[in-house]
């Protein structure tokens, strides 16, 4: 490395998730709910200089074979509140939080995340995603009510509605003059009104703007309609591409649709979710994810992975043994799981494939979901890894990346002793907070009211200049 | 009601941190620190006093609408459950009751928001019910029009009910992470809601695991009738406002045969009255304080509802005395003119002669909220097993 890297790299904290990744079968694994988690993970993620740390959700229990799936991790505090009391226990960490555009209002949703931004000195941030299942929806008064085509004007309508609200009142608008009795002064707040296909609503906003401005804005779709979104609205693009050359595609793809907006190449943050996999050398870190791996897929998790592409009941096969001989139901195949995100559709293809797989390496059933769910990871010492995330970074696969630790609360803390301090020395990545708030960090600006200054007392007859 | 003076027994404070205090002028006070009023650290500084002076709970209200106030009122409120959340760490023991309001609310959302208080303060969240009551509100929301007061707490009386069930869809010890049979949970402990009422239908389960409380207590305050209805109905704290012992003594007869006609048991339901509270270092001190607020709001700014009392410490310490020898009520929520000045008085002057006359703990009575008011951790509804195996 002669060259001075030209950029920085960003790295944010996922708390290990309500899926088949996290391990709760180890003995090191702890509380997915206790408090004491939370904090473990967030002081670490602080302690290694971190963006942010980031909570998933979920609104709705999944469900496989017409029954509550009992084979993953399941169960989970509300997030704003988690981040609310984490904002006691760090000081300079983001906080973000995913929350759904198809079950709340902009009205009560901005005014938590303005308070959330409040509550941390400006850390706050919203990965806005959209629901439109009615699977979820039967837990909410208006049911499945969205239409799957809509889901991107729904959260971008959203988005539009929430930022109207937070810059309905000027910057400083309190400002609690005793002398003159003036605690906000007219027309510091202005009313709002918002008209459009998912929400007429208007009146007033009861919550000072937030110390960002907006809170930073995550948006995690990957469809076309998604990206569009991202580069319209989005401050950081949480993305599935965490390979090379598919990181490098997706990077260019929506850095490009910026200028559509009128934004520069920097305002948007392209940070995929990334698995890593230390080890005293590499010969290590592939045999230690190797183990990994195989308690994250147990055998009865095998199987049960099996069946949501085979959309029958295999509850019969043994997970060491071979691949089932019959086919997939291809009827069976949508409905078996519910509540689960799926990315492969044709049940008969992917069965084929599978079973080419499995006949060319020789592999059993558990073998084969172990082998087929393998997402690109960083495996090698703490230093190949840290140098692989640079050499990633800087070749524009990524800005950076949002970890995703597979054991609660300890999974982070290997990471945080061994490779940052060399992303440190490489001169990559922060030994120290440059700000405060987490557009700092990210080193996004922060909007400022359209409404513009607020005048003082002194001025005559209150209106703004 | 459990009357708690009764036997000799100290009575429940909870105190009100919401502002610079319920005064519309208070933020203008010397010392008030309007500045700070939407930051974390100032409601941490009033909790903690409330909490080093063993008062036992801490209430923030909550609204979706901006206050109808001109230039020279406080206008702006953080979130309160948010609010009470970053407070839990920073507090060991008091009680942390937001206002959390049930007209344009998702019950799921409320369940587990509620939830997740008692998680991150290890058990000492509370919950006081509320409607939003104006057109202002509903058009910040824009899904419907305006209901009855009927219907508002109609309303909220089955959004308590589906939150409580919502509280209990996950029994305890749900999660075995059993490695045997690779289960994490044990599903026949995670129960469905099917909840169909009237206003929603939730079908349920959470997806937070009950809570250290199991059931957060729920604290209703009796406006009107209607919402004495509902605390009658599921409420664990009812709050009144009665501006003589004779009105209370009416108040609590009539909550004891309310309680009694819905079979709940009058002794597991506490009744607290609010009291508006100036303190000064003298009564002459409290009184020049009081003018100069009221000369300092706006015309009709603020009339207390109910019970009110303006002096030195030792009258309200007098009062709260004669209150607990009549034996109507089973406590306070006292809500402070100014903050952080009157709560700082209370906790400095009147905490420690309330100790003395045994009206006030010396220490917290447990580590839960429910442990202050002599509530058990209730049983789950849904649970067929019993711990140590099966029933």
């Amino acid at each position: 490395m002669s060259d001075t890297p030209r950029k920085q790299v960003h790295l944010a904290a996922h708390f290990p998730g309500v899926n088949n990744t996290t391990v709760w079968s180890d003995p090191t694994s702890g509380s997915q709910t206790d408090f004491a988690s939370f904090v473990h993970l967030a002081q670490t993620a602080e302690r290694g200089k971190f963006d942010f740390f980031f909570l998933a959700e979920g609104l709705r229990l999944r469900e496989h074979r017409g029954e509550i799936f009992d084979l993953d991790v399941v169960g989970r505090p509300d997030s704003l509140t988690v981040l609310a009391a984490l904002a006691a226990v760090t000081e300079r960490i983001g906080l973000a939080a995913t929350l759904n555009t198809t079950f709340n209002e902009p009205y009560e949703l901005a005014r938590q995340f303005a308070s959330l931004d409040h509550l941390s000195n400006g850390r706050a941030a919203w990965n806005a995603v959209t629901s439109p299942d009615a699977f979820t929806g039967e837990n909410f008064r208006r049911g499945g009510f969205l239409d799957r085509d809509l889901r991107y004007d729904r959260a971008g309508e959203f988005i539009d509605a929430v930022r109207a609200l937070w810059d309905s009142w000027a910057d400083e608008a309190v400002v609690t003059d005793a002398d003159e009795g003036v605690f906000v002064p007219d027309g510091a707040i202005e009313a709002f009104h918002h008209g459009g296909g998912e929400f007429a609503i208007h009146g007033e906003f009861n919550v000072p703007r937030p110390p960002q401005g907006w809170p930073v804005q995550i948006q995690a779709g990957d469809s076309d309609g998604g990206r569009e979104l991202a580069a319209r609205q989005a401050d950081v693009i949480f993305s599935r591409h965490s390979g090379f050359t598919d990181g490098q595609a997706f990077f260019a793809d929506v850095k490009r649709r910026l200028a559509t907006y009128g934004r520069a190449h920097d305002e948007l943050k392209i940070i995929p979710a990334a698995v890593a996999f230390l080890g005293d050398d590499a010969d290590d870190a592939r045999e230690r994810a190797m183990h990994i791996r195989r308690q994250q897929v147990s055998p009865q998790g095998a199987i049960a992975f099996l069946e949501q592409v085979w959309g029958r009941d295999l509850s019969a096969y043994d997970p060491d043994g071979p691949l089932p001989e019959i086919d997939p139901d291809v009827d069976g195949g949508a409905s078996i799981t519910r509540g689960r995100v799926r990315h492969e559709s044709d049940s008969l293809a992917v069965a084929a494939k599978w079973r080419h797989i499995a006949a060319t390496k020789r592999l059993s059933i558990r073998e084969l979901i172990i082998e087929v769910t393998t997402r690109s990871a960083f495996v090698g010492s703490p230093k190949e890894v840290a140098h692989l995330i640079n050499d990633y970074v800087q070749a524009d696969a990524a800005d950076g990346y949002i970890l995703i630790p597979h054991i609660t609360p300890h999974g982070i803390d290997e990471f945080v002793d061994t490779v940052v301090p060399e992303l440190q020395d490489m001169g990559v990545f922060r030994s120290e907070y440059e700000g405060p708030t987490l557009r700092d960090h990210l080193g996004l600006a922060r909007p400022s009211s359209p409404m513009g200054p607020v005048t003082t007392a002194a001025s005559p007859d209150g209106a703004r200049p | 009601m459990s009357t708690n003076c009764d036997d000799g027994r100290p009575l429940h404070f909870g105190i009100s941190i919401d502002g610079a205090g319920r005064h519309p002028a208070a933020w203008r006070e010397a010392g008030a620190r309007a500045a700070q009023l939407f930051t974390a650290e100032r409601a941490i500084d009033l909790a903690r006093l409330a909490e080093q002076a063993r008062f036992g709970f801490v209430t923030l209200d909550d609204s979706f609408l901006l206050q109808p106030v001109g230039a020279g009122g406080v206008r702006g409120q953080l979130d309160a459950l948010l609010t009470m959340a970053r407070i839990a760490p920073a507090t060991e023991r008091i009680g942390l009751v937001p206002t959390v309001t049930t007209t344009h609310t998702e019950p799921f959302h409320v369940s587990k928001n509620v939830a997740t208080l008692d998680f991150v303060s290890l058990g000492r969240a509370g919950w006081l019910v509320d409607v939003s009551t104006t057109e202002a509100e509903a058009h910040h929301f824009g899904r419907r029009p305006l209901a009855t007061p009927e219907d508002l707490y109609a309303e909220a009386a089955e959004a308590i009910d589906v939150v409580s069930r919502l509280w209990d869809s996950w029994e305890d010890g749900a999660v075995i992470r059993d490695i045997a049979t690779g289960r994490y949970i044990d599903r026949s402990r995670v129960h469905y809601t099917d909840f169909e009422g009237r206003f929603f239908s939730v079908r349920g389960p959470s997806i937070t695991p009950r809570s250290p409380q199991g059931q957060p207590l729920v604290f209703v305050a009796a406006v009107n009738d209607h919402a004495l209805e509902v605390g009658l109905d599921r409420a664990d704290v009812i709050i009144v406002d009665a501006a003589t012992i004779g009105e209370a003594a009416r108040l609590r007869d009539r909550i004891r045969d309310g309680l009694h006609g819905n079979g709940r048991d009058p002794s597991a339901v506490s009744v607290l009255v609010r009291i508006d509270v100036l303190i000064g270092a003298t009564d002459a001190e409290a009184g020049e304080t009081l003018a100069r607020l009221d000369g300092a709001a706006a015309p009709g700014g603020f009339v207390p509802a109910g019970l009110a009392y303006v002096g030195a410490a030792v009258g309200f310490v007098d009062l709260v005395e004669e209150w607990a020898g009549a034996g109507v009520v089973d406590g306070f929520v006292v809500q402070p003119s100014t903050l952080p000045a009157t709560l700082e008085r209370l906790a400095a002057d009147a905490a420690p002669q309330l100790q003395a006359r045994g009206l006030l703990r010396r220490e917290y009575a447990g580590a839960t909220l429910r442990d202050q008011f002599g509530l058990a951790r209730p049983a789950n509804r849904y649970a067929t097993t019993v711990a140590g195996g099966p029933s």
